[in-house]
C-alpha cells in the first residue's frame, strides 16, 4: 500500500481548494474513452484516428525497467480526462473565483499579475485562462492552448504534431497521444524576438487526475523565444501521474530556450518527454530543474539536425526522502559542427535517489562536432544515493569530446568548518546547496530563481541532526 | 580569576576510544599571546578542535572547557563560536560556490553587507589578497599563503575574544609570512591568541607571552617566550 507522504506544500500554506468539474471521463482507459475524448474537444478526423492508434501503441507496450521504479501506478485508478470550465477564459475577469483563489493562495509571482496578458496558465486539462498581449499579436506570435491551435492553426499544427516525439517513441509518449489535453502551442514568426519569457504555470488539483499536456512550439527562421514553466500543486491523498510531452521545432538560425521549474507534490510520478529537433544554426537550450514529485523520469533532448546546430541541457536534479529523480539529457549529432553541452547537477538528502542518464550520439554524417558533459553530484549523508549512466556513442573519429563527472559529499570537515564561524547546521547546508546549483539557477529568470532558492531552503530546513 | 577568558580543566579527549589528550589543564589570560607546541601527533589539533567542539571528538565526563566564564562543553561549535571564539584552519577547506561575503554575511547576520564588503576589501588589501579572490568560492585556486590569510581575514571581521591560530605559518612563503604576523600584530588589542606551531618561525615575528609545550597528549613544559628559542636549537628531545 503506498502511503501518502507528508508534503512540504503544506508548509507553504497551501490548503486544497476544493473544484466544481464540469466533465469528467469515468476511471480508467479504453477505446470508448480515447474516443470520447477526441470527441468532447470536436476534434477533426485525424486527431481521433491519431489518438485511436496512439492508444494501441500504449497498450502494447511495456513498463521501462531500465529507470525508477513505476509498479505502484494504478492505470486503472486514474481519471484520464476532465475540464473544469466548458470554454476558455477570455480575459482574468472570466477566470472563476476559486481559481483565482488558489492562484492567491499558491502566492503565483508578481510577474504573472504584470504580464497577464502573456501567460497561459493550466487548471487541470483545460486551460482556463489565456490572454495573449497585444503586441505579441502584432508580432504575428501565436500562443494558444494547444487544443485550441489544433483548430484555429490546422496547417501549421498539422505539420509539426508528433514529428519529433511519435507516439511509438515510449510507453507515456503513447499514452499522452492517446489522452493529451491541454498544453501550449506557439508560433513564433520569422526573425521575431519575444523580449519577455512566455509563461506558463501549471496546477494538478483532483485525486488520481493525470496530467497529459502537450506542448508544441515552433520557432520560425531567426526567431527566439523564452519559454518558462513552472509547477505548483497543492496536496492528495494518492498517486497522480503526470506525462506530458514537449515538441520544440527550432528552425534556421533560431533560439529557443526552455526552463522547466518542476515543483510537483511528493506522490505525483512525473514522465515526461521532452524533444526539441534544431536545423542549420539554431540553438535549443532547456534549463530543467526537478525539485518535486515521487518519482520523475525525464531526459530533455536536442536532434541537432542542421549543420552548426547547438543544443545546451541544464539539468538540476534534488531528491529528499523516498524521492526518486532520473534525470538526464539526450544529444544526437546528425549533421557537420554541431555542438553539444550537458550539465548535470543533482543533490540527494535523507535517503534521496538521483540518478543521471546521458545519451550523446554523433552520427558519421556529424563531422567536427563537440561534445562537452559534465554531472556533479552532492550528497547531504550516507543514506542517499547519487548514480550516473553516461552513454556515448561516437561514431565520427573527429570529434571533441569532453566528460567530468564528479561526486562531493557535505561532510563532517565543511559542516565545522563552517560552524567555526558561527554559522549552524542547517543553515551551512542551504549556503552549500545553493552555492552548489548556483552555476544552473543563474540561467533561471530572477522571479523563478528566488522562488527557487526559497523552495531549496524549505526542504532543508526540514532536516534533523 | 576575571582576568581569565579560557580555562581547561582536566581536559580529556578520545578519538575513537583512543586517548589523545589526558587531564590538560590550562589557564589562558585576556590578551594574552600563547603558543602551543609540540612534535607531530601531540595532540595539538585535537586540542584546538575540542574547544571548538568537533563532533568527531569525544570529551570525558570530568572534563570542564569555561569560556568567558560560561561552561561551553555541551554548546554546539555555532553556539561557542558565536561566544567569541575562532579558529583558523591548518587546511582550510574550498567551499564551493560560496564566497568569502556569503559566509561573513551569514556568520554576522545582523551586520549590513555594505559594512562587511568594505572591512574584507580593506583588510584583504592590508594582508596583499588579490582582490579578484575575494569574488570567488572561499578557498577555491587559492595557494597555501592565501588560504591562510582569508582565515586571518575572517577573523578581522569577526572579531573574536579568542583566536586559535593552528598553524598558520604552515605552507606559506616568507612574505606572506611577515604579512600575517605584521597583521597580527596589528590587530591585537585585547584578543587572546593561542598559536599553535611545529616551529619557532611565526614566534620571531609574534612574540608569545607564553610558551606550552605538548607532548603525548600531556602538557610537558612552559615558560616564556624563550623556551621556543630552546626548542628550535634542541628540538623537542626525548622526554
Amino acid at each position: 500500500m503506498p502511503t501518502s507522504p507528508k508534503l512540504d506544500v503544506q508548509q507553504l500554506h497551501i490548503s486544497p481548494v476544493s473544484y466544481d468539474y464540469k466533465y469528467q471521463t469515468p476511471k480508467g482507459l479504453n477505446e470508448k474513452i480515447v474516443a470520447q475524448i477526441s470527441a468532447k474537444k470536436e476534434e477533426p478526423t485525424w486527431m481521433t484516428d491519431f489518438r485511436l492508434k496512439a492508444y494501441q501503441i500504449f497498450r502494447n507496450k511495456k513498463l521501462p525497467t531500465w529507470g525508477a521504479d513505476l509498479t505502484d501506478i494504478d492505470f486503472e485508478n486514474i481519471t484520464y480526462y476532465l475540464s473544469s470550465t466548458d470554454n476558455i477564459a477570455r480575459t482574468w475577469d472570466d477566470v472563476p473565483d476559486n481559481i483565482k483563489k488558489t492562484y492567491d493562495t499558491l502566492g503565483i509571482p508578481q510577474a504573472e499579475k504584470d504580464y497577464l496578458s502573456g501567460v497561459s496558465a493550466q487548471f487541470e486539462s483545460e486551460i482556463v485562462y489565456e490572454g495573449i498581449k497585444k503586441d505579441l499579436e502584432k508580432q504575428g506570435i501565436v500562443f494558444l492552448d494547444t487544443g485550441t491551435a489544433l483548430k484555429k492553426y490546422p496547417q501549421i499544427f498539422k505539420e509539426h504534431f508528433a514529428k519529433v516525439i511519435p507516439p511509438g517513441d515510449n510507453t507515456f509518449a503513447a499514452l499522452n497521444s492517446a489522452v493529451w489535453s491541454g498544453g501550449s502551442f506557439i508560433y513564433i514568426p520569422k526573425g521575431v524576438h519575444v523580449k519577455l519569457p512566455l509563461q506558463a504555470f501549471f496546477l494538478i488539483n483532483a485525486k488520481n487526475v493525470g496530467q497529459f499536456e502537450r506542448t508544441l512550439i515552433v520557432a520560425d527562421e531567426g526567431s527566439f523565444v523564452h519559454y518558462v514553466e513552472g509547477c505548483t500543486a497543492p496536496t492528495y491523498s494518492t498517486s497522480s501521474l503526470h506525462a506530458a510531452v514537449v515538441e520544440v521545432f527550432v528552425k534556421k538560425n533560431a533560439r529557443v530556450r526552455y526552463t522547466t521549474i518542476q515543483n510537483w507534490s511528493k506522490n505525483v510520478y512525473n514522465l515526461t518527454t521532452k524533444r526539441a529537433w534544431v536545423e542549420e544554426n539554431g540553438i535549443m537550450e532547456w534549463v530543467d530543474a526537478n525539485i518535486g514529485s515521487k518519482v520523475t523520469m525525464k531526459y530533455p533532448a536536442c536532434i541537432l539536425a542542421g549543420e552548426g546546430a547547438k543544443g545546451q541541457i541544464l539539468s538540476l536534479a534534488y531528491a529528499n526522502g523516498s524521492q526518486h529523480q532520473d534525470t538526464g539529457a539526450k544529444m544526437t549529432h546528425l549533421a557537420p559542427n554541431t555542438s553539444s553541452q550537458i550539465i548535470s547537477k543533482s543533490i540527494s538528502k535523507s535517503g534521496g535517489h538521483c540518478s543521471y542518464r546521458g545519451l550523446v550520439s554523433v552520427s558519421p554524417k556529424a563531422k567536427n562536432s563537440s561534445v562537452h558533459v559534465s554531472c556533479d553530484a552532492l550528497l547531504l549523508d550516507e543514506d542517499s544515493r547519487s548514480d550516473t549512466y553516461p552513454v556515448m556513442k561516437i561514431n565520427q573519429k573527429d570529434t571533441t569530446v569532453q566528460h567530468e563527472a564528479t561526486v562531493e559529499k557535505i561532510g563532517e570537515e565543511k559542516l565545522f568548518y563552517m560552524a567555526s564561524r558561527g554559522i549552524k547546521k542547517s543553515e551551512a547546508e542551504s549556503m552549500l546547496v545553493n552555492g552548489f546549483i548556483d552555476p544552473i539557477v543563474k540561467e533561471i529568470p530572477l522571479e523563478y530563481a528566488i522562488e527557487m532558492n526559497r523552495l531549496i531552503n524549505l526542504e532543508m530546513e526540514g532536516s534533523v541532526g | 580569576m576575571n582576568n581569565i577568558i579560557l580555562s581547561l580543566k582536566n581536559l580529556t579527549v578520545s578519538i575513537k576510544d583512543k586517548k589523545i589528550l589526558n587531564s590538560i589543564n590550562l589557564d589562558l589570560e585576556k590578551g594574552k599571546i600563547y603558543a602551543i607546541m609540540g612534535p607531530n601527533g601531540c595532540g595539538k589539533s585535537t586540542l584546538a578542535n575540542a574547544i571548538l567542539g568537533h563532533p568527531s571528538y569525544e570529551i570525558h565526563e570530568e572534563s570542564k572547557i569555561v569560556f568567558n566564564q560560561k561552561d561551553i562543553n555541551k554548546l554546539t561549535t555555532d553556539k561557542r563560536v558565536n561566544e567569541g571564539l575562532f579558529l583558523t584552519f591548518q587546511t582550510p577547506l574550498a567551499l564551493t560556490g560560496v564566497s568569502i561575503f556569503e559566509l561573513l554575511k551569514q556568520a554576522q547576520p545582523n551586520k549590513e553587507l555594505h559594512k562587511i564588503s568594505e572591512e574584507v576589501h580593506n583588510y584583504a588589501k592590508e594582508l596583499k589578497v588579490n582582490e579578484e579572490l575575494l569574488f570567488r568560492s572561499l578557498n577555491q585556486n587559492a595557494s597555501g599563503g592565501e588560504r591562510k590569510k582569508l582565515e586571518l581575514l575572517q577573523a578581522a571581521v569577526l572579531k573574536p575574544k579568542l583566536i586559535i591560530f593552528d598553524e598558520i605559518d604552515t605552507g606559506v612563503d616568507v612574505d606572506a609570512l611577515k604579512d600575517i604576523a605584521s597583521f597580527m600584530n596589528k590587530y591585537q588589542k585585547d584578543t587572546t591568541y593561542v598559536i599553535i606551531t611545529h616551529y619557532n618561525r611565526i614566534l620571531k615575528h609574534v612574540n608569545p607571552d607564553k610558551v606550552i609545550v605538548l607532548e603525548n597528549g600531556k602538557i610537558t613544559r612552559q615558560g616564556k617566550a624563550n623556551l621556543a628559542i630552546e626548542i628550535e636549537d634542541k628540538g623537542y628531545g626525548n622526554n
